[in-house]
């Protein structure tokens, strides 16, 4: 039999250390689009609740410890790191993305001076708290952040752009860690 | 010469320096241009026209005359300013724009000819011939008057750009914005204080008044270390705000490495930053500007406060024998800290009658006037002609001051103008001009040092207020609070030139030239004169100018006005601006997950958008493209071929009203497919033409899985959010992009169904899969989905699987079709499978063709109500036989080359354009048809086949005699597809 073996969005590309950060991908990360659909709110919102402990996400928010339920944009959340409940589908458009973004973590002392090279979104602590999200640009990238610890944050682009995900990373670690010696 | 005892520089620090080869040496904490002077060395560039020698003329980023080029080979920068360029060890420094040397340049010439050089004199004389202009006087004129010139190589610098947020942006760090900073900063609130300065504390470096009981510059640093304990307050240092933008945005350009012998690895040159503030405060200072006096652009001659920089900051003094030649009190400080200091101070020339002079013990000249100056490359005497009389005096460095400009620029980049103040002669920023930025300092007209104190605590308190943040007053620290004694003084007068703009050669005699001849509004003076169109853009000769000019037409200066203040405040290389985008960093790069093994196969890509695509499959021996090309097209003929086309956009759509919304963005009928299906629809804009087409299969009754073409994924997904939000709300339907989530191949040829069944856990057959039909499928226990869908005229199909399985499932598909006698192709084979079938791209749907033009007009469903771009589609002007329709070409004649892009002409009309017929879309070499095929739109096409029309490439110049045909080259029954 044909045996198909799966390579992560960055493979070969990640992990990478520059001065004080670090750059790793989150590879095996379930991914699913849940959008509910017309007059479901309520419902969608106690179905992510009752199967995952998880409260349905304001606006540039994200709930979650563990698996993770982000805003996604407009209607949309992504739920991460668990495998979607089948009763969501009742209330909501449930959509697999699993390997549709990539998906890394720019973590250590400096990160936030890495992205704000990249991304015009306010990243100071009053602004942007704990689990805090922004669907926002990353260099000419349209893509999403979130403060996971307050020296990480997950940074999703699409899929097909990893490659200039790491190398815009890269570019702007070496400049962070240039000025900052 | 420098001064023993003065100065904030690091005397045991010797640094090694070059200026025009010559080796010269400084000390840690000068600039270029303090050291040079350091060295007495006062000749320094040459003026732009007339090539007059020049010196150095102030000690900040406004510096007109001291632009040099810094570095040699690949990596050297012209145009830098001698003034803050911070001093290190191996400098190169070299002069522009003078042959062959500094002190003997032969364009000096020019300076004879000036009497027909003035104002306009390019626009009277190099009228006629019209076509000389571009061809010889311009290049010529380039030539003769030029700055620096850029590194003929590829700029191997690393420049960056970023983003900063803050409530209060402060913007320069003297000290009003010091005392401001610190009152935010208690405040609590997230404060940016930026500076031009490697050195913050601004003019508290360059006097010698005092602050709080101490020297001006240990208060300055005894501030800044108050701030820097403060974690809301970020310093940025070596940072010009460049310009003041919507929203509280501004732009700032710091400075990382050109002050570094060796720029460490990684690090940028410069950072330009995107800074975004609840509220900023400008406390940029004022910059003192001179008088107009014959002959005064000698070196040597100055602003008073230069030479009190150099002095106070660097302890250098610009000359050995100094004159202060002034209007107002403030150059008054000049003379005494010159002579306090032991320099020799040749006398103290006031305009004004009533001056008074304190403890003076150099010769005083109240009502003076220096009438005349001598030295060729460098002062030597000046004239002075008071109420006494007329004295000849021997002096190397003349201090200027007639007075100062508050600095109102950033106030002026939202198309404010600054407000005449009759008491300070100046203008001073319009409050509001900027909204979101106040003024403090001497920006705003304060003048004494208390007066800034003040004001800049009062800002930043009104500012706290602003943002709802609780700010307390402190106490202000004691400071000198003299008044500003001015008496307006703008030109000597007298027979001799005078200038104004120092590095344009605009003069005196030119600003009241362009008076003369009706230039009479401030904006048409400066172009026509050109002053103030030089690097330091005005700053220090606009107002002086357009006080001649208020003179010279008899109005006043507030009734005259100023020019534009435009961004960028200093020069910013466009390295900096494009920061990131050079190379392939001008957009980011989508790769397939076939692109290694792909790669591996030595597959040249070509760029479909972002995407990186195999244009073909090289094998052993092939030498050409079209080898490949050729055999990839008989491959899929004949056997199997394998193409990745996962870059085709992917929407997936669900919910109960799916089917009607997509009825509505579609022409043809998606409600009635049945599960299991997949059919082929085409989008229409609102204006009745084409968007899009692909194919879309529905997996469930409420679950669609729609394709787009790859141009149009990201424009398709843009509309559906459009008809979905703004059109049809009403509809309980979601959708969201899976392109990136499946990677899916489609397997082409008589030999795809057996490749496929090599792979599959479960065989399909024509039975459980027949043509225009989806299923789901398992591959080595990966779930996926197989649609059985051509878009070769082949049996063929399209398998997905989730993308990181795309790798594998590549290599495995492959192999497979090799062992079927098959392989990959790519996009050029992929071109020409379509364009034998006579299926369309964007080539074809670019925006302008109807579902009629390109013989779809069927499909758009009289059945449905609605759909979007019907009734627009159904306009008469868009149904018209005349229309250019879809045909096919075939060539001939002897020419067997269609051009693509060539236009279509009847035999024997001329190939202009009142003949012009249509035109060629797409062209290839069919192997199979054995011919040169074209896809075109042709007037009335439909109905022509079997006519004879010529193809005219004007550009390429190939003319090619072509029978009109159907567009559909092979297997028109399309029994190929149904297997």
């Amino acid at each position: 039999m044909v045996k198909l073996t799966a390579k992560s969005a960055a493979h070969g590309l990640l992990p990478l250390t520059i001065g004080t950060v670090q750059v790793t991908e989150v590879a095996d990360l379930t991914l699913t689009a849940i959008a509910p659909y017309k007059g479901k709110a309520a419902q969608a919102a106690q179905a992510l609740t009752s199967a995952h402990g998880l409260d349905w996400p304001q606006p540039k928010r994200a709930t979650g410890n563990g698996p993770h339920a982000i805003w996604f944009g407009h209607q949309h959340i992504l739920l991460t790191g668990a495998q979607p409940d089948p009763g969501l589908a009742k209330s909501c458009a449930v959509t697999d993305q699993t390997d549709a973004w990539v998906v890394v973590d720019v973590a250590g002392q400096g990160a936030r001076d890495v992205l704000s090279r990249l991304t015009p979104a306010d990243m100071r602590d009053g602004a942007f708290a704990l689990l805090d999200t922004a669907r926002t640009e990353i260099q000419h990238m349209q893509g999403a952040i979130t403060r996971m610890d307050p020296d990480r944050y997950r940074v999703m682009v699409f899929r097909s752009m990893a490659r200039t995900l790491v190398h815009d990373l890269q570019t702007a670690m070496e400049s962070v860690a240039s000025l900052s010696a | 010469m420098r001064v023993d005892g003065k100065g904030l520089i690091d005397r045991d620090t010797c640094l090694n320096f070059t200026f025009d080869g010559q080796a010269f040496s400084g000390l840690k904490g000068d600039t270029l241009a303090s050291a040079l002077l350091a060295n007495d060395v006062r000749l320094v560039g040459r003026s732009f026209k007339y090539h007059r020698p020049r010196g150095i003329m102030t000690a900040g980023s406004e510096e007109p005359n001291a632009l040099m080029t810094i570095r040699r080979g690949d990596t050297k920068n012209p145009n830098t300013r001698a003034t803050v360029q911070a001093l290190y060890d191996g400098l190169v420094a070299d002069s522009q724009n003078a042959w062959p040397s500094l002190k003997f340049d032969v364009m000096e010439l020019n300076d004879l000819a000036a009497p027909f050089l003035s104002a306009g004199f390019y626009y009277k004389t190099f009228m006629w011939p019209k076509a000389f202009w571009e061809k010889l006087y311009e290049p010529i004129i380039r030539r003769a008057a030029g700055l620096g010139a850029l590194a003929p190589s590829y700029d191997g610098d690393r420049y960056e750009k970023a983003f900063a947020h803050c409530d209060l942006l402060i913007i320069g760090a003297g000290p009003a914005g010091l005392m401001a900073a610190v009152t935010a900063g208690r405040a609590g609130v997230d404060v940016i204080l930026a500076d031009e300065s490697p050195r913050m504390g601004g003019r508290c470096l360059d006097e010698t008044v005092e602050i709080g009981g101490m020297p001006s510059y240990e208060w300055a640093a005894e501030t800044l270390s108050d701030l820097e304990g403060m974690a809301n307050v970020r310093l940025m240092p070596n940072t010009t705000v460049t310009g003041a933008y919507d929203q509280g945005d501004f732009g700032a350009l710091t400075n990382n490495a050109h002050h570094l012998a060796d720029c460490p690895a990684g690090m940028p040159m410069e950072t330009f930053w995107r800074i975004a503030s609840k509220r900023a405060i400008l406390c940029g200072g004022a910059l003192e500007r001179q008088i107009a006096f014959p002959s005064n652009d000698r070196p040597g001659v100055m602003t008073a406060s230069a030479v009190r920089s150099y002095l106070n900051r660097y302890g250098v003094s610009p000359g050995r024998k100094v004159t202060v030649f002034c209007n107002n009190d403030d150059a008054h400080r000049t003379a005494q800290d010159l002579a306090d200091a032991g320099v020799a101070v040749a006398a103290l020339i006031d305009t004004r009658d009533d001056a008074v002079v304190d403890q003076a013990d150099f010769p005083v000249f109240t009502g003076g006037r220096v009438t005349a100056t001598s030295g060729r490359l460098g002062l030597k005497d000046i004239t002075v002609e008071h109420a006494g009389g007329k004295r000849v005096i021997n002096t190397d460095c003349l201090a200027v001051s007639g007075g100062w400009n508050p600095s109102v620029h950033l106030t002026c980049h939202m198309n404010g103008r600054p407000t005449w103040d009759p008491t300070l002669a100046s203008f001073v920023p319009t409050p509001g001009a900027v909204p979101g930025l106040t003024v403090a300092g001497s920006a705003a007209g304060h003048m004494s040092t208390a007066a800034c104190l003040a004001s800049g605590q009062a800002e930043a308190l009104a500012a706290l207020k602003d943002i709802g943040a609780k700010g307390a007053a402190i106490d202000l620290p004691s400071a000198d609070d003299a008044p500003y004694a001015i008496t307006p003084f703008w030109d000597v007068g007298g027979t001799g030139r005078a200038w104004l703009d120092f590095q344009n050669d605009v003069t005196t005699k030119d600003v009241r030239q362009a008076a003369k001849e009706n230039y009479r509004s401030v904006e048409h003076m400066k172009r026509y004169t050109t002053q103030g169109m030089a690097t330091d853009q005005g700053k220090n000769s606009n107002v002086a100018a357009l006080a001649i000019l208020a003179d010279a037409t008899g109005r006043g200066i507030p009734e005259t006005g100023t020019t534009t203040f435009r961004p960028p405040y200093v020069p910013v290389a466009i390295a900096a601006l494009g920061a990131g985008g050079h190379g392939s960093g001008f957009a980011p790069q989508r790769f397939t997950t076939s692109h290694a093994a792909t790669d591996e196969r030595k597959a040249p890509m070509i760029e479909a958008g972002l995407w990186y695509r195999p244009s073909y499959f090289p094998e052993k021996g092939e030498r050409t493209w079209r080898e490949s090309c050729d055999r990839e097209v008989n491959m899929v003929r004949s056997t199997v071929g394998v193409c990745d086309v996962s870059t085709l956009g992917k929407i997936d759509i669900k919910g109960p009203d799916a089917g009607a919304f997509l009825d509505f963005v579609y022409t043809n009928m998606f409600s009635t497919l049945k599960v299991g299906k997949v059919r082929y629809g085409l989008m229409l804009r609102e204006d009745g033409h084409v968007l899009d087409d692909g194919t879309t299969a529905r997996i469930a009754e409420d679950h669609f899985v729609m394709t787009t073409t790859t141009a149009a994924a990201g424009q398709v997904m843009v509309h559906l959010d459009f008809v979905q939000q703004c059109l049809r709300p009403e509809l309980d339907v979601s959708f969201v992009s899976t392109t990136e989530h499946w990677a899916q191949f489609a397997v082409a040829g008589p030999k795809s169904r057996d490749v496929l069944n090599a792979v599959l856990q479960s065989p399909i057959s024509d039975e459980t899969l027949p043509y225009m039909g989806w299923c789901d499928v398992a591959i080595g226990g990966v779930a996926g989905r197989l649609f059985r869908i051509s878009f070769s005229g082949e049996h063929a199909y399209e398998i997905a699987v989730p993308a990181r399985f795309g790798d594998s499932l590549f290599r495995v598909l492959v192999d497979q079709a090799k062992a079927h006698g098959g392989g990959a192709y790519g996009m050029e084979a992929l071109n020409v499978l379509r364009i034998e079938k006579g299926f369309i791209t964007h080539a074809e749907i670019h925006g302008r063709t109807t579902a009629f033009d390109i013989g779809m007009q069927r499909m758009l469903s009289p059945k449905k109500d609605d759909f979007i771009g019907k009734a627009a589609a159904a306009r008469p002007g868009l149904m018209d036989d005349d229309r250019e329709q879809l045909v096919g070409l075939k060539p001939a004649g002897a020419v067997k080359q269609i051009m693509p892009g060539a236009h279509i002409f009847e035999p024997g009309k001329d190939p202009v354009r009142v003949n012009d017929q249509g035109y060629v879309t797409s062209v290839c070499y069919s192997p199979t048809v054995e011919s040169v095929l074209a896809l075109a739109f042709l007037k009335d096409g439909r109905t022509r086949h079997g006519d004879t029309v010529m193809a005219v490439d004007h550009m390429r110049g190939v003319t090619t005699e072509c029978i009109v045909c159907d567009p559909v080259f092979f297997d028109p029954q399309g029994g190929r597809l149904r297997g």
